[in-house]
């Protein structure tokens, strides 16, 4: 299992955000971590990526505790939500702090090429749009060989080209067995790209399966519906 | 710890905002010397500047990093590297080229003026070090104030008024406590109620050692006989290294239980 979570827990103030997470998450798969917004879904990356403590649970990555350790963080790529980076400093300047602070080996040649990011590598961060920005997030998630892929909110900001791209890219790590977990509120890209769906509603984990057993179990008639029918009934449940 | 320290200090020393301040004391420097023509006179004036400026600028650059860099932090904090490495790094960062600015923008008008030669250098460097020191005490406390508060203004605000009771209020409480109080002894009150107050505990700190404690009274003569010592120079000297170690642990213990 290249992630194991247990019985996890999580309240920010008055607010419980995850309500008891039992969750294995198998190797060489893509997942979409799906829900509504507020479902807990960057909550539950977060504690994988020990950015958030959790109250209560377990959490292991690649068989290692997540718990007060912060090595096993050498495994996993993660693209956050919103790129925002020191303004002074420059593209390839970014790039190489990353590069310095990881000390791995990294490929970015490849891919500041195929996002055609070229141009801008010497320009500071600050004068980037908002679609260069999540490329050069895109290109410093990529460039190591991680086995484990997070990706929150990937396609933001990307134009048709870049997105394309961006899908060949994970393909391609899938390909060579990696994990990759995503969150994305684009149901077209969900549908093309994952193998797993997790669907969490108000912090617990309401629906787990492949897309095919998705649309078996609402009856809808395509994906966007299904999903979209999951935070209904739950809805209806609520009012009754 | 040490990458990060350096990227951090990098990214501030090619900020507008550090070369502002490094050209403000460079300015001052020059212009006080040049008008006073007094090294001693222009050091008095100095840490009037100093002692107020360097409180506020600190805060207000601490909490102002920390929130500009808070989605870059997230991104580090995602990064195999250790989480109060990344709080010390920035930290240090901010604190050092804060306080290279100040070394620096002073340091250059006073050695060209001839300081080296003069008696007043070690006034001097008394002031740079307790300037110094206010700086890394005043970021290391706008930082926990940051990191304690997501909400931006709350922050800002936070640290203002941090800032205006330690400079402004304090002194006022004090005075009145004083006024309050004469009938009693107070010579114990006043050295503790000076020790707490970090702004306070330097600018006795620099006064006392200008003689000019003269000026002072009869506290002040209280204030030479114990800070004038070695032993109350040392003493003072812990008080301002603790008024700096507390905050760091404090930003560690906080860092260690924060959610982002």
């Amino acid at each position: 299992m290249t992630i194991e979570i247990k019985d996890l827990y999580k309240q920010f103030g008055k607010n419980q955000v995850l309500k008891g997470i039992d969750l294995s998450i198998g190797e060489g798969r893509i997942y979409a971590i799906l829900g509504p917004n507020g479902s807990g879904k960057t909550t539950l990356i977060k504690s994988i990526l020990g950015m958030v403590i959790p109250d209560k649970g377990h959490i292991t990555v690649l068989e290692r505790p997540v718990k007060k350790d912060w090595k096993y963080r050498k495994k996993i790529d993660y693209l956050p939500q919103i790129a925002n980076f020191p303004p002074n400093i420059k593209v390839k300047e970014l790039i190489h702090m990353i590069k310095d602070l990881r000390n791995s080996p990294s490929a970015e040649e490849d891919l500041i090429q195929l996002f055609g990011l070229g141009p801008f590598l010497g320009k500071k961060l600050s004068t980037l749009s908002g679609g260069t920005k999540q490329k050069v997030n895109i290109v410093l998630t990529f460039m190591f060989d991680s086995p484990l892929i997070i990706l929150d909110e990937p396609t933001t900001g990307l134009d048709p080209m870049a997105l394309i791209h961006l899908k060949q890219l994970i393909l391609r790590e899938k390909a060579q067995g990696k994990t990759i977990l995503i969150t994305s509120h684009i149901m077209q890209f969900v549908e093309e790209m994952a193998d797993k769906i997790l669907y969490l509603l108000e912090g617990e984990i309401y629906f787990q399966g492949s897309i095919v057993e998705l649309l078996e179990q609402t009856g809808a008639p395509d994906f966007e519906h299904a999903v979209a029918a999951l935070t209904i009934t739950e809805n209806h449940a609520e009012d009754s | 710890m040490l990458k990060i320290l350096k990227y951090s200090f990098y990214d501030l020393i090619r900020s507008r905002w550090s070369y502002v301040y490094f050209l403000f004391y460079l300015i001052l420097g020059f212009v006080l010397l040049f008008l006073n023509n007094d090294v001693s006179k222009a050091v008095i004036t100095l840490m009037n500047v100093i002692i107020v400026l360097i409180p506020l600028i600190g805060t207000i650059f601490g909490v102002m990093y920390y929130y500009n860099s808070r989605e870059f932090t997230e991104l580090l904090l995602a990064q195999p590297i250790k989480r109060s490495s990344i709080f010390m790094g920035q930290y240090l960062g901010v604190s050092g080229s804060l306080a290279l600015s100040l070394v620096l923008g002073l340091g250059i008008p006073f050695v060209l003026y001839g300081l080296l030669q003069s008696n007043a250098i070690f006034d001097f460097s008394l002031l740079l070090v307790t300037g110094s020191f206010l700086t890394f005490i005043f970021v290391g406390l706008s930082f926990i104030i940051a990191i304690s508060n997501e909400n931006r203004i709350k922050g800002f605000g936070y640290a203002v008024l941090l800032w205006l009771f330690l400079a402004v209020v304090y002194d006022g409480l004090f005075l009145m406590s004083l006024i309050v109080f004469e009938e009693y002894p107070l010579d114990t009150f006043s050295l503790v109620a000076t020790m707490l107050n970090p702004i306070d505990l330097s600018r006795i700190l620099i006064l006392l050692k200008l003689d000019i404690s003269a000026l002072l009274g009869y506290t002040g003569a209280i204030f030479k006989k114990f800070f004038g010592t070695d032993l109350g120079f040392l003493v003072s000297m812990a008080i301002l290294f603790l008024w700096t170690v507390l905050p760091i642990l404090g930003l560690e213990y906080k860092a260690r239980k924060k959610d982002f």
